[in-house]
């Protein structure tokens, strides 16, 4: 007997909503937590070894307990709040920041759906925490709140480099977040949907719905190569990660904008980085690379391509040095925003004469 | 309703407890010895000079305005991206409209200079 898998609805089902609802959220917050953690300890090793370093190698086997002794570390520091600064936003700041680089992780589909029997009825459960209709938009604006923890801990700090340092990412962020947004209008005139979980399912079709080359998945990659440029280029300069690191420009800014920063306020600031990483490397897997589609089994496919483009981050760092302000200004403004605007265009008319 | 943005709610409450709860577990346990060098703001270890509450360039506050003006030219895309495909050629041409609008201005800070960093 086929039975159709019930959706799980809060009305009919509250408490098994509920529970379903909170393991989801653990496990989710768990493993970024973890990644997070160990995304530190993958980013020294691979640069120590890309600078024929060892990299960490002494807290415990090959360093593997190299996070978890920062950590604590960082719990047992002096938590210093500056006598100038204003205090209330100067704590409020690395909440600021941190909070959204999680809320953005619950609209991302990790893989397809799960189905569990309880009481005699199937249910099927999507492996994410919520599918809203509007998730691509929701990801935009969490990212965007971040940029509130940076103006606030710049402004709090009351200290000149930490002040230079969150207008000058500010204004990177607010210029880069443009190149990006527009980017990845054209991935919403083919998937005509804003929801994370139709956009996955609409890169499961064959390529550009030809039967002949069926064994190439419909990636949004292959029609929209310039797109997935200008989104991980934007990306890596919206989450300040080098050669975008302008904000933390330790020749000139000392720390930026969390230079009097200490203790978990600091890890705070530290782990928001990593997380928004993670958040940014599931988006581009959802959007360009047909989410938790491939070869093996739903979540672990997903797991594979973000491990692959946080690898490709920690490269990135390794491999270019960094930008001047007025070099990223003139990338920002003046080539990626066109580019992202004529990209609109042309897939426009591409669609219309189809 | 509900059942879509309760989750959010409930991973929002989490993020913040987490952020407050970790800030506050450090400040008991984390040491405290505080003086008055150490509380003033960092500057290289020279005494400090002036505030840091100063002007800074204008510039930034350019690149604010132009980021309002294109941010919501970016959400306005938005939703005519996810219709593209029903509304057809008028929308092409109507949302066309738009944008040229907004790059003739665009065209213009370009050439008066406000996008210059030397």
């Amino acid at each position: 007997m086929v039975m159709t898998p019930e959706v799980l609805t809060l009305s009919e089902t509250p408490w098994l909503f509920s529970g379903v609802m909170l393991v989801k959220i653990a496990v989710a917050f768990v493993v970024t937590l973890l990644i997070v953690a160990y995304a530190t300890y993958a980013e020294r090793k691979t640069i120590g070894r890309m600078q024929t370093r060892m990299g960490p190698n002494m807290t415990g086997p090959k360093g593997l307990l190299q996070p978890i002794a920062d950590g604590v570390k960082l719990f047992f520091k002096e938590d210093i709040i500056p006598a100038q600064s204003h205090w209330f936003a100067f704590i409020l700041a690395p909440m600021m920041i941190l909070a959204p680089a999680f809320i953005a992780i619950s609209v991302i589909p990790f893989g397809g759906d799960l189905q569990f029997t309880y009481d005699g009825t199937l249910y099927a459960v999507p492996m994410q925490i919520t599918d809203l209709n509007i998730g691509v938009l929701f990801i935009v604006a969490m990212a965007a709140l971040g940029v509130y923890g940076i103006v606030l801990g710049g402004l709090a700090s009351n200290s000149k480099y930490a002040l230079l340092g969150g207008i000058r990412s500010t204004a990177q962020m607010v210029s880069y977040e443009l190149a990006v947004g527009l980017s990845i209008v054209a991935i919403f005139m083919l998937s005509e949907t804003l929801s994370m979980r139709g956009i996955v399912a609409a890169q499961q079709l064959p390529l550009w719905g030809l039967e002949s080359v069926s064994f190439i998945p419909n990636w949004y990659i292959f029609c929209q190569p310039l797109a997935f440029v200008l989104f991980v280029v934007g990306s890596m300069a919206e989450i300040n990660r080098t050669p975008f690191d302008l904000p933390e420009a330790e020749t000139e800014l000392v720390s930026g904008f969390c230079t009097e920063y200490s203790a978990m306020k600091y890890a705070l600031f530290f782990m928001a980085e990593y997380a928004n990483m993670i958040t940014v490397s599931a988006v581009a897997t959802t959007l360009f690379l047909g989410g938790w589609g491939g070869p093996f089994y739903g979540w672990i496919n997903f797991l594979i391509k973000v491990f692959a483009f946080m690898f490709f981050f920690i490269w990135i760092r390794a491999t270019f040095p960094r930008l001047r302000y007025d070099q990223l200004m003139y990338l920002g403004w003046k080539i990626m925003l066109p580019l992202a605007l004529v990209n609109i265009v042309i897939t426009g008319i591409a669609i219309l004469l189809w | 309703m509900l059942d879509i943005y309760l989750p959010i709610l409930v991973v929002m409450g989490i993020a913040f407890a987490f952020a407050i709860g970790s800030v506050i577990l450090s400040r008991l346990i984390g040491v405290k010895k505080p003086s008055a060098v150490k509380l003033a703001p960092y500057e290289c270890g020279m005494p400090l000079i002036g505030t840091a509450q100063e002007r800074f360039s204008v510039k930034f506050y350019i690149i604010a305005m132009l980021f309002i003006l294109f941010d919501i030219e970016a959400v306005f895309l938005y939703p005519w991206a996810v219709m593209f495909k029903r509304l057809g050629i008028f929308g092409f041409v109507e949302m066309g409209v738009f944008i040229i609008i907004l790059l003739v201005g665009f065209i213009y800070v370009w050439k008066k200079g406000a996008l210059e960093w030397e």
